[in-house]
């Protein structure tokens, strides 16, 4: 029934409350009674009443409050209902009684507490991925289900396992110690890093999964918050390194991306870019930079924006993009790493050069690989062996805009 | 409190190591033992015979019926286990490396149900 604009207009706004307080309210609710299945079955009953009641009534003042103290009273009366749960009634019931809100941080410190056991170590990475848009994130399994191409039962299946491994084996709702904080925030990074390039890359499909972009920027946008807020955890340049790659990617999407075929850096129409996401990745980078303590996500972001600096790509800085990619393989070797390394070295020292690092690397299967040989080739005028190798690159790419890319590629001079 | 078994995953033939580094190995297992039990985590332990010395019991019929060996052939079988006492998985994950670190092979984490288990 949701056919008039009014209700329409409200269904949007839930959405985006939901994305928004989802996290919170859960982490909140976890917290109090422990049990994550409950938290989460108790904030989907409250926004069933919510979306009822601000249907006649309105949104109220603060619909993040709303919903925690109504996803509160499911929750207790839940307990009430179920005699099993009898003990852990009377200890919530008990924690009410002592407990006003509690007075600092705890907000923020509960919805980190929530992602670093949505991304623990212990939880397959697929369900890590999972479990972190539906809590987190407040997706509905059906829009995970959509966004990752897998049927619903395999998604809600998933996520099921992965809060009974939790529960079963006091999997802890804690924020990690001095000692594991660095590798546990690099897995929490890693599972956002993961569903932006899902989105970014869909390695199926036909063309970027921008929600999931939106999506991953907005988790790490959350991250960064938390964790500015939690001096204990120190300084985390790495965040702000990840937040800053993201924004330097998406910000260029509209110009990458063009009927339905991908357009390369070199050929993109800069006037396409989003300027207010490429200067807050920048202003990100600058500030990683003033405190030089160098990681992965904060080379890369400072690699893509020393490009989105350059008008064109002829005014590329790309000695310093060398440095750069130099700078990343001394801490994170890998050939994927030497082989956009080769690719600039390319711009700097010609094609033959750049080809022989290329040949260099055992990177057969990776059609990037084939696809940078092929565009080396070309360049070299060794058509024949282009088009070869454009056409392993096109059988081996499963992105219908890139094999177009590809394609056309092949078909050029 | 939660309790897990720790098992210790060997290959079915045995501990595949040189003779000083197996020696070496034990001493590290008695160590760790003591530690845990000084901290309060140990409730048991035992290494166990070769898989091949094992019997299985299927005792579901009018009588029990009794095979040599193993109940499944597998090329790793658990050599021995500790039974701890953890706060929380994180807890029982850092004992096992330690575990896993003295006796110089792979270990197996799981929680044991905190109740019976639920039956609808």
């Amino acid at each position: 029934m949701s056919a008039d604009p009014a209700g329409a207009g409200l269904d949007a706004e839930l959405t985006a409350i939901t994305r928004a307080e989802s996290g919170r309210v859960i982490a909140a609710l976890a917290r109090r009674f422990g049990d994550l299945d409950l938290a989460e079955d108790a904030y989907g009953e409250a926004l069933v009443v919510a979306l009822e009641k601000w249907r006649s009534e309105g949104l109220p003042p603060n619909p993040g409050a709303w919903l925690t103290t109504v996803a509160g009273n499911k929750a207790l009366d839940r307990l009430r209902r179920e005699k099993r749960r009898r003990e852990k009634y009377a200890e919530a019931a008990m924690l009410i009684d002592e407990s006003p809100p509690e007075p600092t941080g705890p907000v923020e410190d509960d919805r980190l507490r929530l992602v670093f056991t949505c991304c623990h170590p212990a939880l397959a990475l697929e369900n890590r991925v999972a479990l972190t848009l539906r809590l987190l994130g407040g997706l509905t399994v059906p829009e995970i289900a959509a966004a990752f191409l897998v049927p619903e039962t395999t998604m809600a299946q998933r996520i099921t396992r992965a809060k009974a491994k939790i529960r079963d084996s006091h999997i802890p709702y804690r924020i990690p110690g001095v000692d594991d904080v660095d590798v546990r925030l690099s897995g929490v990074l890693a599972v956002l890093y993961l569903v932006f390039n899902e989105g970014y890359l869909s390695s199926q499909g036909d063309g970027a999964r921008l929600d999931l972009c939106e999506e991953a920027i907005r988790l790490a946008r959350q991250l960064q918050q938390m964790v500015d807020g939690t001096p204990t955890l120190g300084v985390r340049p790495e965040v702000d390194g990840l937040l800053a790659l993201m924004l330097l990617i998406h910000a260029r999407h509209e110009a990458r991306l063009v009927d339905g075929a991908l357009v390369m850096l070199p050929d993109q129409d800069r006037s396409r870019w989003d300027p207010a996401l490429i200067d807050e990745g920048h202003r990100l980078v600058r500030g990683c930079l003033r405190l030089n303590r160098p990681g992965p996500y904060q080379i890369q972001a400072a690699i893509n924006a020393v490009h989105t600096d350059a008008l064109d790509t002829s005014m590329t800085d790309w000695d310093q993009v060398l440095q750069l990619y130099d700078q990343l393989l001394a801490i994170a070797p890998s050939p994927i790493v030497q082989l956009n390394r080769a690719l600039v070295v390319a711009e700097l020292d010609g094609p033959e050069v750049a080809l022989a690092l290329v040949d260099r690397l055992e990177l057969r299967t990776y059609h990037p690989w084939w696809a940078a040989r092929a565009d080396l080739l070309r360049r070299l005028g060794r058509r024949d062996d282009a088009r070869t190798a454009y056409g392993e690159a096109i059988g081996l790419a499963d992105n219908d805009a890139e094999r177009a890319w590809l394609q056309a590629r092949a078909g050029t001079p | 409190m939660a309790q897990y078994l720790l098992s210790v995953i060997h290959p079915a033939s045995g501990p595949d190591l040189p003779k000083e580094e197996l020696q070496q190995s034990f001493h590290d297992v008695d160590t760790f033992n003591d530690e845990i039990m000084k901290s309060g985590n140990w409730v048991f332990a035992g290494g166990l015979v070769p898989p091949d010395q094992a019997t299985v019991v299927d005792g579901r019929g009018a009588e029990a019926i009794i095979t040599d060996g193993p109940y499944v052939e597998t090329k790793e079988q658990v050599g021995g286990f500790w039974i701890i006492e953890a706060t929380d998985l994180d807890e029982a994950l850092s004992l096992a490396a330690r575990g896993s670190k003295a006796c110089r092979v792979p270990v197996e984490v799981r929680a044991f149900h905190a109740e019976p288990p639920e039956i609808d």
